[in-house]
């Protein structure tokens, strides 16, 4: 029932056994213990799992991973030092638990990839996907603020 | 991120130090039991009711056992060979580890099935087959009161709170707790009173939904037991699981990593009992994580009931006030019955009330237990009690913010209970709210099919009492200095905040101090992380232990002739002929309490009061009934902040979330008990849509003398104002009044179709 798929995570040349039901978070968190983009509604609903493939948000929780052969996935964990997102995120104190954080991120970036100096309004719909119970949602968008800020310096 | 040790003379508390853990955060390398997978490990999956109250005829397992990949499937009579009374909870021993005998709710826990692939346990729920004999059930909570439907055929007090001893062995009745509270003679004051006035609210019962879902992993051996679980009480759970299995505390080792959310969902005693049981049954690692669809069937905020009636004097003066209040329990008391009395005795609002009388009562029923939720039970009180006060200022011609003036509950006077209000700026806060809401300037009421108001309201709370926190603090041969306390990091940063009261003490820039998450085995015991307790309780155990090592250093500077202001490696050095050794400081912290009287009424009934105002300007479109909050504003009493930054973050979150349980969430269960919208797609928490237009943050200028560098707990207290100022405002703009919780656009239409 299994099958190996090759692909590039993180930029790595990788590959992974895994079943037809296989979520890519599943192997994510199975096969190479990444625990960044992490199930929580299970329905692709929150944003909790987000990972980008090919360069596009996907819910990992719903994404199949037998999909991603060939593909470039890139998680929370790629990247050495923290980018300008992060730093903004931080900067902002945009998040209390944590656990919805990594997706936030991974869509900031998305977004500032798209545009690159985002509107207030443009930033609550963009990032509409993503839930986060402790509600820091004013700090979010003054970090996707101050992380275009500091991607249009550098 | 390395963090180098540094002495400072730089103030640690009152700076909005960014997270110590937020490298770790950012980075998806936060620790959470949601990570954690151990070699051998077996996932449990969970088997439900499908009634919401029968007797269990028969459970059929085979066709689940004999499923490829399954390793056992364990029912609540197997638990009962190992545990012969395997019933928990914190108020009660009511709740069973897994059904036993009788099933009280729909979702209830009747079965476990074990495999090494989660997918396999979950498809063998599907095989097991379970035959209910269907019982009478009762899901209000006002009806539960005389319902022929009795949830519990006894009560089982646990023995731990003297105030509850006495409903030992009481049958045929779903009041868990009954608490009154007498001041004066209200009946008799209300008779005399110029003017009265009787409302009626209701509350609906919500989900915390964290984004964790509840999560528990249990490793064992012959004598010994590990459990990793995401939850706000470690300490508690050592001692529960203690109890049943008859165990020495030392044997349980409880340990928790970071938190993704509580809220209160995560507290005593959840998952922990069954995965220690599976896991000393089987002696394999167990994990159970919960779905977010399964967390709706574990704990949830009371849906209330509640009758408010207040006589008023010519001059304007609230002279009595009667308060009813029923609070729908589900099928488990989990802390319900604290809920009950501990927010109960602050059911008459932060007013000086000569009369008063309070009834308040814990019913169970045969919906999903209800526990803590960001408030413990203050958002219900207070939406009744700020509500009926709007109706009550409205009818008497006054203006909202005047009326509430005349009425307040000031500094130096004594509140329904009798204990005397100190530290609690509630006068202020209404003064603020009142200017940052601009309440004296003209306002725009909107036109035609959007129409516009704004509405106020405040709030207050007691910290729950008495209870004890504990906290080791050391400082190492090289002076770097580290934490050990049971508080847990939910998202509150209390890691934070306890690392910027220890670098206070100890002149250490708080980036520099380590905290060391829970476990028992190492940690000290703390009650539990809960009701806005952490920084005041474990805030003041942290600088007790800091100020014992600043202490013994200087003694040691002393003992060996060293001048004061000799660095910290020169002592150990001197001491011990090289790097080595370190200090340990201990604190421990508990504050006075006086047990309420037969009439409810005490002296001293909490350390310390919250305070909460909020402001709301909406708007209410005509057509739709929909409701968009413009402005929101803030304003909260919470002592001297530690951490401005996070202070602010807690404030707005907590309105936020509250913003959810004022406007559309709802749990909605069919005639039968069964829940129709357990899951993100019919459940909607807010998301960056639902954000009002502006929000307003500020903590007024405040000291708790008794807290931590003058600090105090905060929370909660964003939640309090903001049903009340909500439905205040909607009454202000279109003149229709709602009463039950949520206010969602099709309630809001149906007032308006009223109305017209």
């Amino acid at each position: 029932m299994r099958k190996e798929i090759h692909f590039r995570l993180n930029g790595e040349a990788v590959s992974a056994q895994v079943a037809p039901h296989e979520s890519l978070v599943e192997v994510l968190r199975d096969a190479f213990g990444l625990h960044g983009a992490r199930e929580s509604c299970g329905q692709g609903m929150c944003g909790c799992c987000t990972v980008l493939v090919n360069a596009r948000a996907v819910s990992g929780c719903l994404y199949l991973a037998s999909l991603c052969e060939n593909a470039q996935v890139q998680t929370i964990e790629g990247g050495g030092e923290l980018d300008a997102v992060q730093q903004a995120f931080v900067e902002a104190s945009a998040f209390q638990c944590g656990f919805c954080t990594p997706g936030f991120v991974l869509m900031t970036r998305q977004l500032l990839e798209e545009r690159s100096d985002p509107s207030e309004e443009e930033i609550r719909h963009y990032l509409s996907g993503n839930l986060c119970r402790c509600a820091a949602y004013p700090e979010i968008i003054e970090a996707v603020k101050l992380a275009a800020k500091k991607r249009s310096k550098s | 991120m390395k963090r180098a040790t540094q002495s400072t003379e730089t103030p640690q508390v009152g700076r909005s130090v960014p997270r110590l853990e937020s490298w770790l955060k950012v980075t998806g390398r936060a620790e959470y039991v949601h990570n954690l997978r151990l070699p051998g490990m077996l996932y449990g999956k969970i088997f439900r009711s499908t009634v919401a109250h029968g007797r269990i005829r028969r459970i059929d397992a085979a066709a689940a056992q004999a499923l490829c990949g399954v390793h056992r499937v364990v029912t609540g009579e197997d638990v009962r060979k190992l545990i012969p009374q395997p019933y928990y909870g914190p108020a009660f021993h009511d709740q069973p580890v897994l059904a036993l005998d009788k099933v009280r709710y729909v979702g209830e826990p009747v079965a476990v099935v074990l495999a090494a692939d989660p997918h396999v346990a979950e498809e063998a729920t599907h095989l097991i087959v379970a035959e209910y004999e269907e019982l009478p059930a009762v899901y209000d909570e006002v009806e539960a009161v005389n319902s022929r439907a009795i949830v519990h055929e006894e009560l089982r007090p646990a023995g731990t709170f003297p105030d509850l001893k006495h409903l030992k062995g009481r049958t045929n009745t779903n009041v868990a707790l009954d608490f009154h509270l007498r001041r004066g003679n209200a009946p008799e004051a209300m008779k005399k009173a110029d003017r009265v006035f009787e409302h009626r609210f209701r509350t609906q019962q919500v989900m915390h939904t964290p984004m964790e879902p509840l999560v528990s992993v249990a490793e064992s051996s012959e004598t010994s037991l590990t459990i990793h679980t995401a939850s706000q009480s470690p300490s508690f759970v050592r001692m529960e699981l203690a109890r049943l299995l008859g165990w020495a505390e030392n044997r349980i080792r409880v340990r928790v990593p970071f938190l993704g959310g509580g809220f209160g969902a995560k507290l005593y005693i959840k998952l922990e009992a069954l995965v220690a049981v599976l896991s000393l049954m089987t002696r394999k690692p167990v994990k159970i994580a919960l779905s977010m669809e399964e967390q709706f069937f574990t704990i949830t905020k009371h849906a209330s009931t509640f009758r408010i009636k207040s006589g008023v004097a010519k001059d304007g003066r609230i002279v009595a006030r009667e308060c009813e209040v029923w609070w729908n329990g589900g099928a488990y008391a989990d802390i319900g019955p604290r809920v009950t009395q501990k927010s109960g005795f602050t059911a008459s609002g932060p007013y000086d009330i000569e009369h008063v009388a309070v009834d308040s009562y814990a019913l169970y029923t045969n919906l999903p237990p209800a526990g803590a939720l960001r408030g413990f039970g203050i958002p219900q009180l207070v939406w009744a009690y700020e509500s009926h006060t709007d109706l009550m200022a409205r009818e008497l011609g006054v203006d909202p913010i005047e009326f509430r003036r005349g009425n307040l509950l000031r500094e130096g006077r004594p509140q329904a209970t009798g204990t005397v209000m100190r530290d609690a700026a509630i006068e202020k806060v209404l003064e603020r709210l009142s200017s940052l809401m601009n309440w004296e300037r003209r306002f725009d009421r909107g036109t035609g099919t959007l129409r516009r108001g704004r509405g106020i309201a405040i709030g207050f709370k007691a910290c729950v009492s008495p209870t004890t926190s504990l906290a080791t603090v050391n400082v190492n041969a090289d002076g770097s200095c580290i934490v050990y306390c049971s508080t847990a990091d939910m998202g509150q940063g209390s890691d934070t905040a306890m690392a910027q009261i220890a670098g206070e003490v100890l002149n250490m820039a708080a980036e520099s101090v380590t905290v060391v998450h829970s476990d028992t085995d190492v940690t000290p015991y703390d009650m539990a992380t809960l009701g806005s307790r952490s920084l005041f309780h474990m805030g003041n155990a942290v600088r007790l232990a800091a100020e014992d090592a600043r202490k013994k250093l200087r003694e040691l500077r002393k003992e060996l002739q060293l001048p004061p202001d000799c660095d910290i490696p020169e002592i150990f050095k001197k001491k011990y002929g090289m790097q080595a050794g370190h200090v340990a400081g201990t604190g421990s912290f508990i504050p006075g309490y006086k047990s309420p009287d037969q009439n409810g009424l005490s002296d001293n009934a909490t350390p310390f009061w919250m305070v909460g105002g909020t402001g709301v300007e909406l708007e209410v479109d005509t057509e739709t009934g929909r409701v968009r909050i413009t402005r929101l504003v803030n304003v909260a009493d919470v002592g001297t902040p530690i951490n401005p930054k996070i202070v602010e973050t807690q404030l707005s979150g907590a309105a936020i979330m509250q913003l959810g349980f004022s406007l559309f969430e709802k749990m909605e269960f069919d005639a039968a008990g069964q829940l129709r919208n357990a899951s993100f797609a019919e459940y909607k928490i807010p998301g960056l849509l639902d954000l009002p237009g502006e929000i307003v943050n500020e903590a007024v200028v405040a000291e708790q003398k008794s807290g931590p560098f003058g600090a105090k707990g905060v929370g909660e207290t964003g939640t309090f104002g903001v049903s009340p100022a909500i439905a205040n405002a909607i009454h202000d703009a279109v003149g229709v009044r709602l009463t039950s919780l949520p206010m969602n656009p099709q309630a809001v239409w149906e007032k308006l179709g009223e109305a017209r």
